[in-house]
């Protein structure tokens, strides 16, 4: 509920007097011009990467109806909202900014600019009513990740590599952890902060760090196939792919993946816009919307687990298993969610809190 | 054979011609790696010299956007000039810009919510103290235990994004915004915020501050006995010793100069166009700043228009870069072409190239 009411007010304070008339964007268009922006370049192998194959395969299914321009390598602040207004400028009907950073930008030249759609991924400011949101429920891949690294590791240690010390993140440590726990009640989990989103030195030396402490088993967050790299010249460390599927380091270290998969959205929304029934919204979709995909579970991994890997997967995409049900206590012992209870997304989008029996502290 | 034979007095034709030579040169140079890409080059080299100029579509936004982005480039070059000239080598301008714009923000912030109209000055204060701060780290241990600041400062740039990703992420956090990190937007803030002053001009404080120091800066060399002294210990450090210029206060004088405006640069883009202080605040300025600084001749005349070319390949890039396809590599392959193509024709300033053996010549 705390994502809607941040919606709510920031709506009010806004534009909606000034936008009345234009709510409905009801005639449909001939053909789109859609502009991306992104954080990296399109050849990082992780979260650019996947963006711009997104795109690529939103051309291929609408074929000659739309046409796209992309920008890489926007740093997050002043200049995105210079790209942003040029983009606009230059006759694009749709502009994806993808990445956290671009929250206020996106905002502030939306407003400007009242008759171009806006898609922000994962952030949550929709001043605008041409401003939609869109994220990806990455936690549920880290449910059958943590899954796998729970029957997998020897030592009892598993590591993760965090980016930043955002709610996404800690989404992903706790669900890692309390699925490792549940098939391997020994496990504990260690976290390295990388404090970057990509940066193969940097993801290495953590992942080094990680191995000298005897984890078997590393979690990534960060977007580069370093701390694979690393992982392949200790024999016995296993690893997954991180927004892409890293299928280079198959079959081991890298065991599986969790994969972005934008497509499907970007061609629901640019085809909305030729249909005229788009419409402003906040998607987060997971494993059973097909944006997060778990990929190949290698022969490295005994059959048993994989099946139980595939068993957490194919229950989360039914909506049959949600990763964070109660009974789950917080960190300090005090009680989250009670038996069967399941968590709200307006707390898993503010998640600051690790779960009971995750060790440290988050950096602030 | 060629040969090169030095000139008595550095050439004042190609002082001033070498610039401009070095930017066709990087124009013909740019052009070729373009149409390697399988780019038409005329238009590549038009779209981003030409368009964020006069192209209809853009123009209008491009134009101001110009000097949004020349300020903060221009007035720590400027800075930067003063050192350069008497031999003190600040590289550490990119920690000077964070720090400016943390404590200024922090200044700010801790004063949130009350709005009085002396808040921002009290911050671009604040920033200038910051960045001086910065610089005064490598300046004393320089003067004190003979340490080279050209390492110094550069490595506490590093130091500085550290201290800025814990400001982000912890006490600067912006308490409304959902546990992500990133401070309160200053820019939204009446009392903090550095807008634009004449709406459709990009003009803001800090273009102003650019501006005006520059002036200063000139009117300082041309005039000051300061900038006399700075000159002389460049160009003449022993002299400048017997004719009673401390190398010491010079050192710390001139390292507090480009401290300061580069923590004033950091303060008014935090307040303006960055906005808030987050992880990736900082993108670069203090490192471009020393290309502007020798792009123009380490005169602050110079700087200026220096300052204003840089921001035009930074903006026609970008436009080239979606417009085109270009990738951003190539823009930056581009850049990187013309200091060092001005520093190769640089050359022709100190020496003359001669056709022939030696012997001929005499």
């Amino acid at each position: 509920m705390q994502r809607r009411s941040i919606l709510k007010g920031g709506a009010a304070l806004g534009f909606a007097t000034m936008m009345g008339g234009k709510l409905a964007f009801a005639q449909g268009l001939e053909k789109v011009k859609a502009g991306f922006v992104y954080v990296g370049p399109i050849g990082d192998g992780g979260w650019t990467f996947q963006h711009d194959q997104g795109r690529l395969a939103m051309m291929e299914a609408l074929g000659d109806k739309v046409e796209t321009v992309f920008q890489e390598n926007v740093p997050e602040g002043a200049d995105a909202e210079r790209v942003l207004t040029q983009m606009a400028l230059s006759g694009c009907n749709i502009i994806f900014t993808t990445s956290f950073g671009y929250m206020d930008a996106t905002n502030a030249v939306a407003a400007k600019f009242p008759d171009i759609k806006f898609e922000h991924a994962t952030g949550y400011k929709r001043d605008t009513p041409n401003v939609s949101t869109y994220n990806a429920r990455f936690y549920e891949g880290r449910a059958v990740m943590g899954t796998i690294a729970g029957l997998m590791t020897k030592s009892n240690k598993i590591g993760y590599i965090g980016s930043f010390p955002i709610p996404e993140v800690i989404q992903g440590i706790n669900s890692s952890y309390i699925h490792a726990k549940k098939v391997n009640p020994d496990v504990t989990i260690s976290v390295v902060w990388a404090y970057t989103w990509f940066d193969p030195a940097k993801e290495a030396d953590a992942a080094k760090a990680l191995i000298e402490q005897d984890v078997d088993v590393i979690l990534q967050h960060t977007d580069s196939t370093a701390p694979l790299a690393e992982a392949a010249k200790t024999p016995g460390v296993i690893g997954f792919g991180q927004a892409s599927d890293m299928a280079e380091y198959k079959p081991s270290p890298r065991v599986s993946a969790i994969i972005d998969n934008w497509a499907p959205y970007y061609t629901e929304r640019v085809q909305a816009l030729l249909d005229g029934t788009y419409a402003q919204k906040d998607t987060w979709a997971g494993i059973g919307g097909g944006e997060v995909k778990i990929g190949d579970i290698t022969d490295a991994v005994p059959a048993d687990v994989k099946a139980k890997a595939e068993a957490v997967r194919d229950s989360i995409a039914s909506g049959a298993y949600h990763p964070f049900t109660g009974p789950l206590n917080k960190q300090d012992g005090s009680a989250w969610l009670k038996e069967g209870e399941v968590a709200d997304d307006g707390t898993l989008a503010g998640m600051m809190f690790y779960v009971e029996g995750v060790t440290g502290d988050i950096p602030s | 054979m060629l040969r090169l034979e030095k000139r008595p007095s550095p050439s004042r034709f190609w002082q001033a011609a070498t610039p401009i030579l070095a930017v066709i040169l990087t124009m013909i140079a740019g052009g070729i790696m373009f149409a390697l890409l399988g780019k038409n080059p005329v238009e590549a080299i038009r779209t981003i010299f030409w368009d964020p100029l006069f192209d209809p579509q853009y123009a209008a936004y491009s134009r101001p956007q110009l000097l949004v982005k020349a300020g903060p480039l221009i007035l720590i070059a400027t800075g930067l000039s003063l050192g350069f000239r008497a031999g003190i080598w600040n590289i550490g301008a990119e920690g000077q810009y964070i720090m400016g714009a943390v404590f200024g923000a922090g200044v700010g912030l801790a004063l949130y919510p009350v709005e009085t109209r002396w808040i921002f000055p009290l911050m671009i204060l604040a920033g200038i103290f910051g960045g001086w701060l910065w610089a005064m780290i490598p300046a004393i241990l320089k003067t004190r235990f003979r340490t080279n600041e050209i390492l110094v400062s550069l490595l506490l740039v590093y130091v500085a994004q550290y201290i800025l990703a814990a400001m982000a992420l912890g006490p600067m956090r912006n308490p409304e915004g959902g546990g992500f990190p990133g401070s309160r937007n200053l820019s939204q803030i009446p009392s903090m915020a550095n807008p634009e002053l004449i709406a459709g001009t990009g003009l803001h404080w800090g273009v102003v501050a650019a501006i005006g120091v520059v002036i200063a800066a000139y009117v300082l060399l041309q005039r000051h006995i300061l900038g006399f002294q700075i000159k002389l210990a460049g160009q003449a450090p022993r002299a400048a010793r017997f004719a009673g210029v401390s190398p010491e206060r010079l050192v710390i004088l001139c390292m507090g100069i480009s401290g300061g405006l580069a923590g004033a640069a950091g303060l008014f883009e935090v307040t303006g166009p960055a906005g808030q202080i987050s992880i990736d605040f900082n993108t670069g300025y203090g490192f471009t700043a020393i290309i502007v600084a020798f792009l123009g001749r380490l005169n602050p005349l110079g700087i200026l228009l220096a300052g204003l070319l840089m921001a035009l390949t930074y903006i026609g890039g970008e436009l080239a870069s979606f417009i085109l396809g270009l990738p951003s590599a190539a823009i930056q392959a581009f850049q990187g072409m013309l200091l060092f193509f001005l520093l190769a024709v640089d050359l022709l300033t100190n020496f003359r190239i001669r056709f022939g053996s030696k012997k001929e010549a005499i």
